[in-house]
């Protein structure tokens, strides 16, 4: 049997002293829609060790990963393996909840390094000054032309969301733009 | 030819070729500082009138010296970096594009910053520091090479040292801070709404990017931009070797270049004054300064003033060899020289302000157009808005960065010091003359490039125009590359003359981006070649490629085609895989498909609203076919529902709609009916779906799911099971896009390929590709949202009453079913169409009349074909068409006007295989 | 390229934003009861003024929320905005 495929399949992760690019596949990832005053949203916060964020544009970090998408909306990020979904269900209980798997839905990929910044301004609008955009922040925005979720992980690393089907597009973007910030040092590993 | 290098003027020497002559310049040089060097007078053929011209100006006001070189089609010479090798062409007549493909990388950043200065002049490095040392992130964009703006054109000391000296330091000062970019070789050419300018940064050849484009959003925008020489329209002003005095300024004190040996000065402020010093400490040899005013300004001993003159004629078909010159009450004269400096007083650049919505005012003192009031977060500094003094240079762009920096939220901090300046002599005031009159006016130019004369202006005045817009449209002046940089004003002054209306009522004409020319390339960016569009695949793609499959594009999607045997065309492969799905079992990637997740206890209720169907009533495990209208009634897209549970739903949309069926979603869902507990959520990417269709289906399912009941009894058509297909978990839906025996099989998309790889390592599935798919569900008259369709057409239209609830109080589209307009007898209906040749295939597109000659034009026509393939079942080509009455009119002959002919058709239901359903069931 | 403030999100670049026309045209609370001429002013009839206009934008690019907004047609300045509950 053929072993599972991430979206960009042909993505070669590359990195130099300057830039790190390598893509973080089969993440556990959940949907969550719930009224943030509801009193399950605070039984899914605290199942999930953290309360969902509710400021626009942040992310918190417990026993899973869970970023702002909308004022009723998280993505629940979770290790490859990770069961947040059942962590979910159990503290929802019978409440109104929207739970969704979408961990094939999007996949990951990681920049990191002193030129992250430079590298993802060539296709993202929103200011990434660390002031603006430091760790603990997210956001649904455009990369080049592809839908993503872009999170500030560290000082100078990023993790970038994208469409399984944009997967492909947005690597090849990515490894183009790169170019400038490979010259040294440069290691490429399969 | 003579060097005209100052002496000891040292540079690395840089050899060019220009117009297929070898020449040599020095490092520093633009392509017309080394011409000049080089003593070439003529460099260009005017477009319309072919005069030769000269080198006019100095940076990107130029008008005439416009070259050819590599793949770039027009460069200005005088902004153009002289480098090794350079070969370039003088345009002569219009340019044109280089045949050779541009395979330079471009690409584009995206910058914010507090404050935002453009042009690194005097004001604007003082903007520039004076806003810095608040802590405000600060960007400083200058189109130069070297920054100072005016400073090394006109040699004068800042600070105590040469002022291109001080402007070097302070610039790299500035780029040492953290929160401060310098960006140099950078035009600001775009000033759009709330703060967003555009510019362009020339890398060069070398760079990573040849050019750059940045977006930069500001909270405050400072325009230092400086200010542009007028000319003046007088006879014979575009000879070779007329030029502005400022330009031949800088050209000697920048460049160490003579523009020319003997010079005569005509003009009617005092700038040309300091002009005509530093050419003649340099050198050129000053015949005279004729200046119109009746008070001279401060010339050298010994220079020859002629007050209350002006310049009449120019001698020299090929450049100027005499300036003749005339006052009031002496005798004209007739001087020897071949250089004549012009100066028309200085018009500030207010390109930018007024594309920033800035409303322009008639500065009566300096004669020109200053910045009015203006909306948007701009301050303008220095000679941009007309103030002409180095000191007041630094004094207003200090304090007009010091405001900017402050009302993005900044004060306190390192104050900027003004540097000191020398003591500037007390200026006469300036005349303002745009036009020597005369008795004719057709060689008084106003713009060079569009080869305008006063004449031509005047025509058009003649014929009744009067906004200066219109003179504009009529005479093509401003029009051309330099976009009236140096016509424009002088256009709408010489209306004023011929109208005899004030400078200031006629006002200026619009200034549009972009301030100086861009390449589409540099404008592309990175989204070309295979970056053009994003190229949207499916898991299975690599397969697909593997295979050979062609794509079709859907959308942004690439969907494969058909999959080619060796010596097949595609004719031959999609009658072959058809035959297999007919006969046999085919297999396709249906992953395209949108998907959405629907879920909360209103879920039912909801899609009951947004469907023309009933879907509350569809039981857990059962499937419905369901259609989505707009309010007008007209189809929007079509899909199955599957109900997941009382209070969840999947529901999937064409591959085309699927994220405007979730905006429409959540589009009712929040602003119409926010009482509803549902949430929506896409999936389509989570999931990687493959049709098995065919008769042999089941027994290929029930091969790889061998704990599925695949009995036709224990799986209906309509319903889905979850289980294991091929070892891996899967939902297996039995509906059917071909009319045969069918599942979809839907897996993570993870897993896609593993799955596609274990229905074909059966050994039995044909895989067939997207035209097969569109000819199968076509014999079974199956509409394709937006090819069957137009936004025009109702489901009653395409013969699906059947799909229109009459139980239901209300749905999306429901009212607009009882409008007359959706019952009228000729709405186009959905109908098939059977050629009389079964060889002869419609194109899509092609449209159907009634009689077999065609009547005179117009030609009333009764619909248009919207799908057209070849049937190997049917044995014939066969077509949809959108007619009008179409269902009234079966067994009708129309025809099909093809170039000269008119194809025979016969009308037939849209249904033309199988119309009883007997196949489903295998 | 307008500066759209999302009340959600902020202000980000109107490419990341879908126009959805005049604001408060409610769908009718019983379409069935209107006249022809009634739905089709419903349907087909929006306001066009110079200045001050209501309308909706919908986020799409980012936190997909619809909100009202009250923009200047003439100068394209947003005066005001509010979510929609
Ligand atoms: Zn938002």
């Amino acid at each position: 049997m053929a072993e599972r495929l991430s979206p960009p399949a042909r993505f070669t992760p590359v990195s130099s002293d300057d830039l790190r690019i390598a893509e973080v596949p089969f993440l556990t990832q959940i949907n969550l829609r719930v009224d943030p005053k509801s009193r399950a949203a605070a039984d899914i916060g605290l199942a999930l060790g953290a309360p969902l964020p509710t400021d626009p544009g942040t992310c918190t970090s417990a026993q899973a990963d869970v970023l702002w998408m909308g004022p009723d909306e998280w993505l629940v990020v979770g290790e490859r393996g990770d069961d947040p979904e059942g962590t979910i269900r159990a503290a929802a209980g019978t409440a109104h909840v929207g739970i969704t798997d979408v961990s094939a839905q999007r996949t990951v990929i990681s920049v990191d390094g002193p030129r992250s910044r430079d590298l993802l301004a060539h296709g993202c609008a929103l200011d990434l000054h660390p002031r603006v955009f430091g760790p603990g922040r997210c956001a649904q925005t455009m990369l080049a032309r592809a839908l993503v979720v872009l999170a500030a992980t560290g000082e100078e690393g990023f993790r970038v969301f994208v469409r399984s089907s944009f997967a492909g597009y947005l690597a090849d973007w990515l490894l183009d733009a790169a170019g400038e910030y490979l010259r040294k040092g440069t290691v490429t590993s399969r | 030819m003579t060097s005209r290098r100052m002496a000891g003027w040292q540079g690395e020497p840089v050899r060019f070729r220009f117009d297929g002559r070898d020449y040599e310049g020095v490092r520093g040089d633009t392509l017309a500082s080394a011409l000049l060097a080089n003593g070439v007078r003529t460099v260009a053929a005017s477009p319309a009138l072919g005069r030769p011209r000269g080198i006019y100006a100095a940076w990107t006001e130029e008008p005439n010296a416009l070259v050819r070189y590599g793949v770039e089609p027009m460069a200005q010479a005088t902004t153009l970096d002289l480098t090794e090798g350079l070969d370039a062409t003088s345009l002569r007549g219009r340019g044109r594009l280089s045949e050779e493909p541009d395979t330079s990388r471009y690409d584009a950043v995206h910058a914010h910053c507090d404050v935002l200065v453009v042009g690194a002049g005097p004001a604007g490095l003082a903007a520039a520091a004076a806003a810095a040392g608040t802590g405000a992130r600060v960007i400083i964009a200058d189109d130069r090479p070297v920054a100072g703006g005016s400073l090394p054109d006109t040699a004068e000391t800042v600070g105590g040292v040469p002022g291109d000296e001080w402007a070097a330091t302070t610039l790299a000062e500035l780029g040492g801070r953290p929160d401060v970019r310098v960006l140099s070789r950078t035009s600001v050419f775009g000033y759009y709404d709330d703060n967003y300018l555009v510019a362009v940064e020339r890398r060069g050849a070398d760079a990573y990017s040849r050019e750059r484009v940045w977006r930069i959003r500001a909270r405050q925008v400072v325009l230092a931009t400086g200010a542009h020489e007028r000319p003046i329209a007088f006879a014979g002003n575009d000879r070779p070797g007329v030029m502005l005095a400022g330009s031949a300024r800088a050209y000697a004190n920048r460049h160490g270049v003579l523009p020319g040996a003997r010079a005569v000065v005509f003009t009617t402020n005092d700038s040309a004054y300091a002009a005509a010093r530093d050419l003649a400490a340099a050198g050129v040899e000053i015949a005279a300064i004729v200046d119109t005013r009746d008070t001279a300004g401060h010339a050298q001993d010994g220079t020859e003033v002629l007050t209350g003159h002006v310049v009449t004629a120019v001698g020299g078909d090929e450049g100027v060899s005499s300036v003749t010159v005339s006052g009031a009450g002496h005798v004209d004269r007739e001087i020897e020289a071949d250089l004549l400096l012009v100066s028309g007083g200085w018009n500030p650049l207010v390109h930018l302000f007024s594309q920033a919505g800035g409303e322009l005012r008639h500065d009566d003192a300096t004669g020109s157009f200053v910045p009015g009031p203006v909306r948007q977060a701009v301050e303008v500094a220095g000679a941009a808005r007309g103030v002409f003094t180095l000191a007041g240079c630094l004094e207003d762009g200090a304090a007009a960065g010091a405001r900017a920096a402050e009302a993005a939220g900044f004060r306190m901090g390192d104050a900027f010091r003004i540097p000191e300046t020398p003591a500037e002599e007390p200026a006469e005031p300036a005349a303002h003359l745009w036009l020597v009159e005369a008795a004719d006016y057709a060689t008084h130019f106003v713009d060079l490039q569009r080869d305008v004369t006063v004449a031509d202006v005047m025509k058009a005045t003649g014929a009744g125009l009067r906004s200066v817009e219109h003179v504009k449209r009529y005479t093509t002046a401003g029009t051309a590359h330099d976009q009236g940089k140096l016509s424009g004003v002088l256009t709408s002054a010489v209306v004023g003359h011929a109208l005899g209306l004030p400078l200031a009522d006629l006002g200026t004409t619009t200034f549009r981006a972009p301030y100086v020319p861009v390449g589409f390339s540099t404008l592309a960016g990175r989204d070309r070649g295979a970056l053009h569009d994003p190229v949207r695949t499916t898991s299975l793609h690599e397969w697909h490629v593997a295979y050979g499959a062609p794509f079709e594009n859907v959308g942004q999607w690439k969907r494969p085609w058909y999959y080619p045997r060796a010596g097949e065309d595609m004719e031959a492969a999609v009658l072959r895989e058809c035959h297999a799905v007919r006969t046999s079992v085919g297999a396709m990637d249906a992953s395209t498909l949108g998907k959405i997740d629907v879920q909360g206890p209103d879920a039912a209720e909801f899609l009951d609203r947004l469907y023309t169907n009933m879907m509350s009533t569809l039981k857990v495990g059962a499937i419905r076919y369901g259609v989505m209208c707009r309010p007008d009634g007209m189809v929007f897209d079509d899909g199955t529902v599957i109900r997941l549970a009382d209070d969840r739903f999947l529901v999937t949309t064409t591959t085309g709609n699927a994220a405007a069926v979730l905006d429409w979603m959540e589009e009712w869902l929040q602003t119409e009916w926010p009482h509803l507990r549902v949430y929506c959520t896409s999936v389509t990417e989570h999931w990687a779906t493959v049709a098995l269709a065919g008769p042999g289906s089941r027994d290929v399912l029930a091969g790889l799911a061998p704990g599925l009941a695949v009995d036709a009894a224990s799986f209906p058509f309509m319903t889905w099971r979850d289980t294991e297909v091929a070892g891996l978990a899967a939902r297996v839906c039995r509906i059917s896009f071909s009319g045969e025996l069918a599942y979809e099989i839907n897996v993570n998309a993870w897993d896609g390929l593993a799955l596609w790889e274990a229905v074909m390592g059966t050994g039995t599935v044909t895989p067939y590709g997207t035209e097969t798919m569109h000819v199968l569900r076509a014999e079974k008259g199956y509409p394709i949202v937006g090819q069957d369709t137009d936004g025009t057409v109702t489901p009653a239209d395409l013969g699906m009453d059947w799909v229109v609830s009459k139980k239901k109080p209300d749905f999306i589209g429901k009212r607009s079913f009882a409008r007359a307009d959706t019952s009228r007898p000729d709405r186009k209906h959905l109908v098939g169409l059977l050629p009389a040749d079964p060889g002869r295939l419609l194109p899509e597109g092609a449209h159907l009349v009634e009689t077999g000659t065609l009547p005179e034009p117009p030609v009333p026509t009764l619909g248009h074909v919207t799908s057209s393939y070849r049937s190997a079942v049917l044995g014939s080509t066969f077509a949809l068409a959108l007619v009008s009455g179409g269902r009234d009119r079966m067994g009708e002959e129309l025809y099909v006007p093809l170039g000269d002919e008119l194809v025979p058709v016969t009308v037939t239901s849209h249904i033309l295989y199988d119309p009883e359903g007997a196949r489903r069931d295998g | 390229m307008l500066l759209i403030p999302c009340p959600w999100c902020g202000p980000r670049d109107e490419a990341e934003f879908h126009y959805g026309g005049q604001a408060h045209v409610a769908y009718p609370e019983n379409p069935a009861a209107l006249s022809d001429e009634e739905w089709a002013r419903y349907l087909f009839f929006r306001d066009n003024p110079e200045g001050r206009f209501a309308e909706r934008w919908n986020h799409t690019a980012g936190c997909r929320r619809w909100f009202n907004a009250v923009r200047n047609t003439a100068t394209n300045e947003i005066e005001a905005r509010e979510v929609i509950a």
